[in-house]
């Protein structure tokens, strides 16, 4: 192997002076088409689909997906989340998770190749770079070319394409947070707020940062995924390979002659393999970490394959068992026990949204003394109950006590009318003899019910009061 | 930093910060390369434990230079803040100042509103519900954490919703206590009276209510009530405004009404504390809480 650039011989002999650091060599990725190629373009088709229309989507008088930050509500279509659901979020990040050791155990970086944003943006990217500039050979003699009026135009028109792609696309990311019509008038009069501004520029400048320029350096450099897949695969999980019992020894040969009897195997060294790689390695030796499994090797030796009449899958989804001789494996006690504990997950969490009562009780307890003593001797404590109405439409609630023997319930309101989204404030107070308190302190249980009988539920406090009379 | 008596700590600071900074140039310009003998292209050079080396797979410049950004910003940010020691940053930056700023922001959105509040008369603004809805507000961030949620108080703090006032409930009484706070004192009467005459004295004040009461003891105790206590509490008991002692023929005790409670308020005295808020709140937000108050002990539906 040549000595890489950087090397230079050094003044001693013995010695080389290396560098530790280099230019970054610009990949230019083959155009490719097959199938995987297709499957790739649906996914990123939909998924840039799903996240450019959404925002436009309504749904009851409402944006159908919002995400409200300064009214503390997340809104998915007809379910509103509140900042006590939290948990709903980490039971999200687990299943993504969960289905992360899932899919990479079974076919190693689906997500790179086919889903993931940096792969979709780099793709479209390369896609109005190949319509500006032309295919690989033309983006690399333009390159190399000088600046003349010709290149500047070119270029210009590349980076202008890229940049309103990367406004657009921040403009609908902060659509997301703002209501994307606010936005919309917002914008035609040239009116948007500082903060929404700053967004739209900022996630732009990151879309055309990330996907026009940095491309594959993310994958290589700044994605922890790819350092840690190789704790995720097992010799079983289906990868991208090279079979070399079959393609080596590699070299040209006519397209009439019998490889077998030159002493070939099925590689014909064509590297369409290497251009097409949007990381620039060769599949052929070995799975690396730069791979993301976007298949375009597959795609493109299969093409070869076909034209000089071989079988396609010299680089194809295999296992390394398989590579060995060993069937392929799929069903195995790894994929079913992710498997299972993502189904229980996903099914429990779905459940548990659909069981959610909308209106939440909180009891809040004065604090500023541990009991109040009535002028007629009797003891008191005092409560804030903040009832949160997370339902549709307004409620009117009323609140009563579970049987407590001798104490006394008394609300300065007997029953308030709370609007949807909004929360309201009801005092109430119980009052018993001391002669009748058994213990120091007595749990309690408030019961929060709404006339039109659709909402029942209670939560538990405390009685504080001294014993005897 | 002005805290600190010597100036050690600032130059603790400065020094190695500074060296620090400016030797990171040197540092990462002279790790560009390393120097490998001729068989070992493609590792980095250095060799651990005998045998164990590490490839060198050349990290893209874009790394070298976000590190050259990385320091100048640092040396931009620490000219422009605070940050060396004692040195206050050109811009003059603090977070005093910035709290001040916001404040100042915050007035001038609200304080209109409480302008506008503080030039109607209570009495008027006691019966608007949106006037209250914000006094209300104002009683429960201030005032609740002595006076209860429910504004009934406790041992020691008044009840506000009742119409026994310690200093008078008209409107411009109950802003006062709120805007230069009040102090209540009742003296401690164990050494003048003595055991046997705190007893009198306490059962002749129950009977000013009509409770049960020892007859020999009110009749001794009126003699005492009449030379020591009427001063404050008025000859028939009814209390003072302007000096806040209370009515003692009514049934609602601040400080507790059994015998026991009010033997302890005559021994040992007491003294109530409403702390002044004119500093704090400033008068139209004061204007506005008296005004929820005086609502609280109206029944404004009965009239």
């Amino acid at each position: 192997m040549e000595p890489r650039p950087g090397r230079v011989q050094a003044a001693n002999d013995k010695d080389l002076e290396q560098a530790l650091y280099e230019k970054r060599l610009k990949i230019y990725p083959r155009e490719v088409h097959g199938l995987f190629a297709k499957l790739r373009l649906s996914g990123v088709a939909s998924l840039m689909g799903i996240f450019y229309f959404t925002p436009w989507l309504w749904w009851d008088g409402r944006q159908a997906v919002l995400f409200d930050l300064p009214g503390r509500k997340f809104y998915i279509f007809g379910l509103t989340f509140w900042p006590q659901d939290l948990i709903y979020l980490s039971a999200l990040l687990i299943l993504a998770a969960l289905s992360l050791f899932f899919f990479t155990a079974l076919a190693g970086r689906l997500w790179c190749g086919y889903a993931c944003p940096q792969t979709a943006w780099t793709e479209v990217f390369l896609w109005i770079e190949r319509k500006i500039e032309g295919n690989r050979m033309r983006q690399m003699k333009l390159d190399k070319a000088p600046w003349t009026a010709r290149k500047f135009a070119i270029k210009g028109a590349k980076h202008t394409a890229w940049v309103l792609l990367s406004l657009w696309t921040g403009y609908t990311f902060v659509g997301y947070f703002t209501p994307i019509r606010e936005l919309d008038q917002g914008i035609l009069a040239l009116n948007i707020g500082p903060w929404e501004t700053f967004w739209v520029l900022f996630y732009g400048f990151a879309t055309y940062g990330n996907a026009g320029w940095l491309r594959e350096q993310v994958c290589i450099y700044m994605c922890p995924y790819a350092r840690f897949q190789s704790a995720m695969f097992d010799k079983d999980t289906l990868i991208i390979s090279y079979d070399p019992a079959r393609g080596d020894p590699r070299g040209s040969r006519k397209r009439s002659a019998d490889p077998k009897k030159l002493g070939l195997g099925d590689c014909i060294d064509c590297t369409l393999c290497v251009q097409v790689c949007p990381t620039g390695i060769d599949i052929r030796n070995g799975l690396q970490y730069q791979c993301i499994g976007c298949a375009a090797c597959i795609d493109a030796c299969d093409d070869v394959m076909e034209r000089i009449g071989y079988d396609p899958g010299l680089i194809r989804y295999t296992t390394e068992n398989a590579l060995e001789g060993q069937p392929i494996h799929i069903i195995r006690p790894r994929m079913l026990v992710y498997a299972g504990i993502l189904v229980v997950l996903l099914v429990s969490t779905l459940v548990s949204i659909a069981v959610r009562v909308p209106a939440k009780l909180d009891v809040i307890r004065d604090r500023n003394a541990l009991y109040r003593e009535t002028d007629e001797g009797l003891i008191e404590n005092v409560y804030t109950l903040r009832i949160l109405n997370k339902d549709n439409q307004t409620h009117v609630y009323g609140v009563t006590i579970k049987e407590q023997p001798d104490m006394e319930l008394l609300l300065d309101k007997p029953e308030i009318t709370i609007e949807s989204g909004a929360v309201g404030d009801l005092s109430a107070r119980l009052r018993v003899d001391p002669v009748d308190l058994k213990s120091r302190s007595t749990e309690v249980e408030f019961h929060l019910n709404s006339k039109d009988g659709e909402i029942s539920i209670s939560e538990s406090a405390r009685f504080v009061g001294p014993l005897g009379g | 930093m002005a805290d600190f008596v010597s100036d050690f700590w600032h130059w603790f600071i400065v020094i190695p910060t500074v060296i620090g900074i400016l030797a990171l140039f040197p540092l990462i310009f002279a790790n560009r390369g390393s120097k490998v003998s001729g068989d070992q292209v493609d590792t980095t050079g250095h060799v651990w434990d005998d045998d164990l080396e590490e490839y060198n797979n050349p990290l893209p410049g874009w790394w070298l230079n976000l590190f050259i950004i990385t320091l100048v910003f640092g040396i931009v940010y620490l000219i422009l803040y605070p940050g060396l020691g004692r040195f206050e940053g050109i811009l003059g930056w603090t977070s005093t100042g910035q709290y001040d700023k916001q404040v100042e922001a915050a007035e001038k959105i609200y304080g209109p509103i409480y302008e506008k509040y503080a030039a109607i008369d209570i009495k008027t603004l006691a019966k608007d519900p949106e006037a209250l809805r914000t006094g209300e507000r104002l009683f429960a961030n201030y005032c609740t954490v002595c006076h209860g949620s429910d504004a009934r108080g406790a041992r020691g703090y008044p009840n506000l919703r009742d119409q026994d006032w310690l200093y008078g409930g008209e409107p411009d009484q109950i802003k006062a206590s709120i805007m230069n706070g009040r102090i209540g004192v009742m003296p401690a009467w164990e050494a003048v009276l003595g055991a046997e005459g705190i007893l009198d004295v306490s059962g002749y004040v129950v009977s000013l209510s009509g409770r049960d009461h020892e007859p020999g003891a009110v009749a001794r105790g009126k003699v005492h009530f009449d030379t020591i206590c009427a001063a404050c509490h008025q000859a028939d008991g009814t209390g003072n405004h302007a000096l806040g002692a209370p009515n003692l023929t009514d049934r609602i005790w601040l400080y507790g009404g059994s015998g026991k409670s009010i033997i302890e308020s005559i021994k040992q005295g007491r003294t109530g504390n409403m702390p002044a808020h004119k500093e704090f709140l400033g008068e139209d937000r004061i204007h506005l809480l008296a005004a929820y108050i005086y609502s609280l002990s109206q029944d404004f539906e009965n009239e």
